[in-house]
């Protein structure tokens, strides 16, 4: 009476049928607000979260129940930057406060309780590409064209001068009162003088400037205590030292490992140069995630070297990813998916009892007594790892942007056509629903226990 | 006024047995009276008919100061609806026994002609000669230029069926009192205006009549009036007097008690408006002063003439239209009303009655009824569940108010409480006390009708026909009960008493009437109590009081006659009880006239439906209603074993027989299927389109009807029905595609019987799509039409569905393909039968409907077992309860594969719908699953 439906598609994509059991998303709630593509997701506390985009307004939601809470209206151009500021720790009023960047060259600090503009700067010779907040200095820095520094009450405490006219691209903090900015292909680090005995003044002076990378530096994150990686148009990773600034490795050769070779030709022809340009990174204590035009990477810091790829995990550019705590990681890309992976060592070494085969070099991670037998099995093969699609998330129709992973509501994406959709765990929400069902019978007094 | 039929005292047997009761085979609140000639063996829809009209109808009639009483229209408006029956006759004697009496008098101790609010009186007459059967609502509206200011009109809902008349007369009696309170509304609202105008020429001729004098004065200084002068003053001085009687009655018109009106949901928020103004008028000021600022006033300029004197009893000859003493907006309104009255009681007396029964088990489902159900009803019950938030007190509701909230029907509310109201105010009968072997041959008679009590009234009604050969006798009144002594109905609080206990059982026998009228029961019982009567007398405006008394021990006696103790909130009902009886009442009678009878009534009683509606909780009324019928068919039980005596009374009044088996006959007209139509119900279906206002009523029927059809034959026609139905029947989303809209939307609508609903609001159901869907569109609508473009446009469409291929089903109709999950339960099957025997699209659709409502109890019972979905104690595993779900789906609800899904899905629905606050108003949330589709072909 019936065919089995077929895939239309046939690709080197790696695909899932429409059964996937360990796809816990089973409901989704499509969220409509703005008017143009959404950016940025920020999550606010354990419930809330924070959209921002190209319409230039930020909207407030609660990630349960998907309703709007709060609209803030202020911008007239498109958002570039959103941060959350949190408030002092022996500040008594626990206001949470945002901040927005955007490309009328203004930022603004709101409060997203009442939704309140707290203060707005509008002294900007450049628009503020990125935000970074640092808290143990109770201050935050935007960078444009120049890096300025400011203090809770949005005063201006210093600033560099003019920098680069494309501006800075991304900033994160390391120790020692110093902040990496990442301009063009350089990375500047800066230190941050603060107010001592002698001087009440703040002042940023420019230590060095890195230049390792060939291309534009697209992604900057920290690591851990010890190290910072950046990732570059073409392909370039390079893990430095967070202490001294040195190159502790670089992989740059993302478009020719060696582990799939079947599939190797066919990358080659349909892959353009430019689609090695590494656009995001995340990590674990082991390893550092990249992805990496339409592939992910997996890179092990202990061993140097990739653990596991899939070098066309999406049709398109992959725009972020993030690392889930059970070894599974979720993608989205220009491509409209957003794809869940699980991290799984590859079939001789599952045999084996060891279920984590790498102890971290730092001595974070259990010291396992086995740990030699496995780093002798990775010299055999190639890749020891391998990622696993295990489910995917399909609903917007156009490029997924950036998602935001809440523990206990499930995840949520935004993207070009508009829309914030929230995927849930169907199971936990029936539970949940159930759960309130009966405490409202009970409130009702129309609960009877039986005895 | 014609002159007072025989009114007997009502008087009340104390005593009553208990009936012997017997357990029913089937649970009471399904019960329907069986077709009461069936064991003649007539073919109940044989046409033999002494009425001369096809069906029933609505007759407006006056009763004219100049040419007496006369037909002003019928709905519908057509001539073949009453045939040769003889508008004329009936309108005379319909208005001869309106017993409201209102009009305007000067009333002693009062210097001013008094307005008289009346309440409308509602009587029930038959026309056995006629084979015609009436309920008429007698009201009065207010003309300046007639009689005593007043025009006598009434409202007739005309049918062949008797039973019809006397079963639905709760709801008959709603329905036109909400058409009669928007005529009496626009009536005041054009009666203010004509007093304007009235007063502004009186003003007018005042300072005209003033200034002539002032120069007659002037030009007689000799010191005495001439004739002239006197005269003249003789004419300012009755201008004068006229201006001050006229203000006095534009005062009273506008302090009509505003809250009267309040509840009308016929009548706009301007007339709320209009009101309330009015009442600030009457309590601030006087009314000149706040005349332009009125509303009443919102008119053109109107320039004054000059009144002749004694021009002002002069009255124009010709008389206002109906429609311009209520004003157009009011009066179309008034008839949009009436068409909606019409279409609600079109058809068999066994249909109404089931439907309505239907519709309130349906209320009681409160928590699941929403999924599959009317929007209509569901509508409703919101109404009702607002009603019921706030607790208010109860007095100062006026009963219009509430019945204006109540556009259903109330079966169980007529059924129950009509009873009380009709048998126990025999008029012109002598009390046959303890006659049992009377009595039950009367039982026997009415055996297969259920609601007994009525048939006690009916009976006797029957008895007057066929002794009287008098050809109309007015049946039964609603107010009647209200006449139990108040005592009495304090009493049934006290104890929960069974409706037995309240219910009179008074059988009494009409004596052979030499009248041509024989009245059954009046409207105003109580007025014949003479001290209400006197005590109402004087105060001609202040009925709204006495209604909320009265309504809220109505509301009393039905609730404690039939509560069970543990509907608590039924007590709240009682309370009320202990208010004083106010019994004021606006009744004024005539003053020349030997007919010193009650005129009118305050707003009384039992069988109000209203006094029901006003208490509070209303989820427990609908309860109540539900435990009504049950003691209902507790009553005829008894009747039931003796129903082979057969039907005498019956066999003696073809008349009557040939009436009511004409109403059959068009009954099933009605509702035949379409496809076995034949040419000569074309019409009639015609006039049964739907109309947006009252999607109620039969209209939907036809709906429903064409989608069941339709649905039966997608059944048989496509292989692969169970897959595609079980696809909406668990929230997946249906995607119909194909070229032809008009095939697409024939199938979506037929479809559609299936999907269950997410909140009362919306169904979610897209008839005909053209451009791509969106994941939105998955969201929202759980059945989709999507049309086929072959253009390359049409790419994008096809694209996006099969990129969102997980959360749809796709039914190819071009192609006759079905892409969708596995199904393999058992339920579908049944649902669903290509072999079915049903042949009909409205049987098919009562079928789909009572298996889906036995779908929905198994989900509400697997939505509110606690321990299947919270853990019994703290140490109980999330595994443990999985598994105690499955198993409870599997061995409790005896579901197998997919079924399960379908409940958890309905379950889902539920748990969202009952959380939710204000019912109906979250996300909806799109529930799928991760399950391979297949490809079905025929």
């Amino acid at each position: 009476k019936y065919l089995a439906y077929e895939k239309q598609v046939k690709s080197p994509l790696q695909t899932i049928g429409e059964e996937q059991t360990q796809n816990p998303y089973t409901e989704l709630l499509v969220l409509k607000a703005h008017h143009d593509i959404v950016r940025f997701l920020v999550q606010l506390d354990e419930y809330r979260f924070a959209s921002a985009g190209d319409d230039g307004i930020v909207v407030v939601w609660n990630a349960q129940t998907g309703e709007k809470l709060l609209e803030l209206n202020g911008h007239t151009q498109k958002i570039t930057a959103i941060i959350t500021f949190p408030s002092l720790e022996v500040c008594e009023e626990k206001t949470q406060l945002i901040l927005t960047a955007s490309a009328d060259r203004t930022v603004i600090v709101w409060d997203c309780d009442t939704g309140r503009q707290v203060q707005k700067v509008s002294c900007f010779q450049s628009t503020v590409k990125c935000l970074i907040v640092l808290q143990r200095l109770d201050i935050w820095l935007s960078g444009g064209n120049d890096l300025c520094v400011w203090n809770r009450k949005l005063d201006l405490l210093c600033k560099t001068s003019h920098l680069s006219d494309t501006g800075i691209s991304a900033l994160i903090e390391i120790p020692k009162n110093c902040v990496v900015a990442a301009v063009g292909k350089e990375l500047i680090i800066f230190r941050l003088v603060t107010p001592t005995g002698e001087s009440l003044e703040w002042d940023i002076l420019e230590i060095k400037r890195l230049l390792d990378h060939q291309d534009n530096i697209l992604s900057l994150v920290n690591v851990n205590d010890l190290s910072f990686v950046t990732g570059s148009h073409v392909g370039e990773m390079i893990i430095w030292n967070i202490l001294d600034w040195t190159v502790q490795a670089r992989e740059c050769n993302f478009w020719d490992p060696s582990p799939q070779l079947d599939t190797q030709q066919e990358i080659k022809l349909c892959q353009k140069p430019n689609d090695i340009s590494i656009h995001h990174f995340t990590w674990d204590e082991e390893n550092v995630f990249a992805a990496v035009g339409r592939g992910l990477y997996v890179y092990n810091l202990q061993m140097k070297r990739v653990i596991a790829c899939q070098k066309t995990a999406h049709d398109s550019s992959v725009l972020h990813i993030a690392k889930l705590p059970n070894r599974q990681l979720i993608s989205c890309s220009e491509d409209g998916s957003v794809r869940i992976w699980e991290l799984r060592e590859k079939q001789q070494l599952a045999a084996e009892p060891v279920p984590t085969g790498f102890f971290n070099m730092w001595g974070f991670g259990r010291v396992n007594k086995q740990a030699s037998q496995p780093v002798k099995k990775q010299q055999e093969n190639a890749t020891p790892c391998s990622l696993e699609l295990i489910g995917d998330l399909i609903g917007h129709s156009s490029s997924v942007e950036m998602f935001l992973y809440f523990e206990d509501h499930g995840v949520v994406t935004c993207s070009a056509d508009h829309l914030i959709i929230l995927w849930k765990n169907g199971e936990r929400e029936s539970g949940l629903r159930s759960l309130k069902l009966f405490q409202k019978l009970e409130e009702n007094g129309d609960l009877h226990l039986a005895v | 006024m014609i002159s007072a039929p025989d009114v007997v005292a009502f008087t009340k047997e104390e005593e009553y047995e208990e009936e012997p009761y017997n357990e029913p085979a089937l649970p009471e609140e399904y019960s329907v009276p069986l077709f009461p000639f069936a064991s003649q063996g007539a073919n109940p829809w044989s046409k033999l008919s002494g009425a001369k009209f096809s069906r029933d109808f609505i007759l407006i009639s006056e009763f004219s100061e100049q040419v007496g009483p006369q037909p002003l229209l019928t709905i519908p408006n057509d001539t073949k609806v009453f045939g040769t029956f003889d508008l004329n006759y009936f309108s005379l004697r319909i208005m001869s026994v309106d017993y409201q009496a209102s009009f305007v008098g000067h009333p002693p101790g009062s210097a001013y002609p008094k307005l008289n609010f009346v309440e409308d009186s509602k009587v029930v007459l038959g026309d056995s000669k006629e084979g015609a059967f009436a309920y008429v609502h007698h009201l009065t509206l207010y003309d300046l230029e007639a009689r005593g200011f007043v025009r006598p009109f009434c409202m007739a809902y005309i049918s062949a069926d008797q039973h019809k008349i006397m079963q639905q007369f709760q709801e008959l009696s709603a329905e036109f009192s909400k058409a009669s309170e928007c005529l009496k509304t626009g009536n005041r609202k054009a009666f203010a205006g004509e007093l304007e105008k009235k007063l502004k020429d009186l003003d007018y001729t005042r300072t005209v009549l003033h200034t002539e004098t002032e120069i007659q004065k002037k030009a007689n200084d000799k010191g005495f009036y001439s004739s002239q002068a006197i005269e003249k003053a003789n004419e300012l001085a009755s201008v004068e007097k006229s201006i001050i009687e006229h203000q006095d009655l534009l005062k009273q018109i506008r302090s009509y008690p505003h809250r009267k009106s309040k509840g009308s949901a016929l009548c706009s928020a301007e007339t709320q408006h209009a009101q309330d103004q009015a009442d600030q008028v009457a309590t601030t000021s006087n009314p000149d002063e706040s005349a332009d600022a009125d509303l009443y006033t919102r008119r053109p300029a109107y320039t004054p003439k000059l009144i002749k004197a004694k021009s002002t009893k002069c009255f124009d000859k010709k008389l206002k239209t109906l429609e311009e003493l209520c004003d157009t907006e009011y009066f179309t309104q008034t008839l949009a009303q009436l068409s909606h009255i019409e279409h609600m009681f079109r058809g068999d007396l066994c249909y109404l009655l089931t439907s309505q029964i239907d519709r309130a088990l349906l209320k009681q489902q409160h928590i699941t009824n929403f999924l599959f159900e009317d929007f209509v009803e569901v509508d409703d019950r919101m109404v009702e569940k607002q009603e019921s938030a706030p607790p208010k007190p109860s007095p100062g509701r006026p009963p219009s108010r509430s019945l204006d909230e109540c556009p259903i029907p109330q079966v169980f509310v007529s059924v129950g409480s009509y009873k009380s109201s009709v048998e126990s105010v025999p008029i012109k009968m002598e009390q046959e006390l303890g006659d049992e072997e009377y009595k039950e041959v009367e039982v026997t008679e009415l055996s297969s009708f259920d609601p007994q009590e009525n048939l006690d009234c009916l009976d006797m009604d029957m008895k007057g026909s066929i002794s009287s050969g008098e050809s109309i006798e007015v049946l039964g009144t609603e107010k009647s009960t209200s006449v139990l002594s108040k005592s009495d109905s304090q009493a049934s609080l006290t104890v929960p008493l069974s409706p037995q206990v309240v219910r009179s059982k008074a059988v009494s026998h009409r004596t052979i009437s030499e009248d041509s009228i024989e009245v059954l029961s009046t409207c105003p019982s109580e007025a014949l109590i003479p001290d209400d009567f006197k005590a109402s007398y004087p105060s001609a405006i202040n009925e709204e009081e006495s209604s909320y008394a009265d309504d809220s021990e109505g509301a009393i006696h039905f609730q404690a006659s039939i509560s069970p103790p543990e509907l608590g909130e039924a007590e709240e009902g009682s309370l009320e009880n202990t208010l004083s009886q106010t019994d004021s009442s606006c009744c004024i009678g005539k003053e020349s006239d030997s007919l010193r009878v009650p005129l009118s009534t305050p707003a009384h009683t039992h069988s109000d439906p209203d006094g029901v509606v006003s208490s509070p909780p209303q989820r427990y009324r609908q309860k109540d209603q539900g435990f009504h019928v049950d003691f209902a068919g507790e009553n005829a039980s008894p009747s039931r074993d003796n129903s082979s005596e057969g039907f005498p009374a019956f066999e003696l009044d073809p008349s009557r027989l040939l009436a009511s088996r004409d109403v059959s006959k068009t009954s099933l007209d009605n509702y035949s299927d379409t496809t076995s139509n034949m040419s000569s119900i074309a019409s009639t279906s015609s006039d049964r389109t739907p109309s947006s206002a009252h999607p109620t009523g039969p209209s939907s029927e036809r709906h429903k009807k064409r989608a069941g059809q339709n649905a039966l034959k997608f059944i048989r026609q496509y292989p692969f029905a169970h897959p595609a139905i079980y696809s909406l029947l668990s929230g997946r989303t249906l995607v119909v595609l194909g070229e032809d809209e008009a095939i697409v939307r024939k199938l979506v609508t037929a479809l559609s019987i299936f999907v269950p609903n997410h909140s009362r609001h919306a169904k979610p159901v897209k008839h005909w799509v053209s451009s791509p869907l969106h994941i939105t569109d998955f969201q929202k609508w759980k059945l989709i039409g999507l049309q086929r473009v072959t253009s390359p446009a049409g790419a994008g469409t096809l694209h996006t569905l099969s990129r969102y291929s997980r959360y749809t089903s796709i039914l190819d109709l071009d192609s006759k393909t079905l892409r969708c999950p596995l199904y393999r339960g058992a339920l579908v099957p049944r649902l669903a039968d290509h072999r079915t025997h049903i042949k009909r699209g409205s049987t098919y659709y009562l079928h789909v409907q009572s298996v889906l409502t036995q779908l929905c109890s198994k989900a509400f019972l697997y939505t509110f077992c606690h321990h299947l979905h919270l853990p019994a104690h703290d140490r109980e595993t999330e595994e443990l309860l999985a598994s105690r779900r499955a198993s409870f789906l599997k061995l409790n609800l005896g579901l197998v594969n997919e079924d399960m899904k379908v409940v958890q899905y309905l379950a889902e629905l539920l748990k969202l719908h009952y959380v939710q606050e204000p019912p109906g108003t979250g996300h909806p949330t799109l529930r799928f699953d991760y399950v391979p589709s297949f490809l079905y072909k025929i």
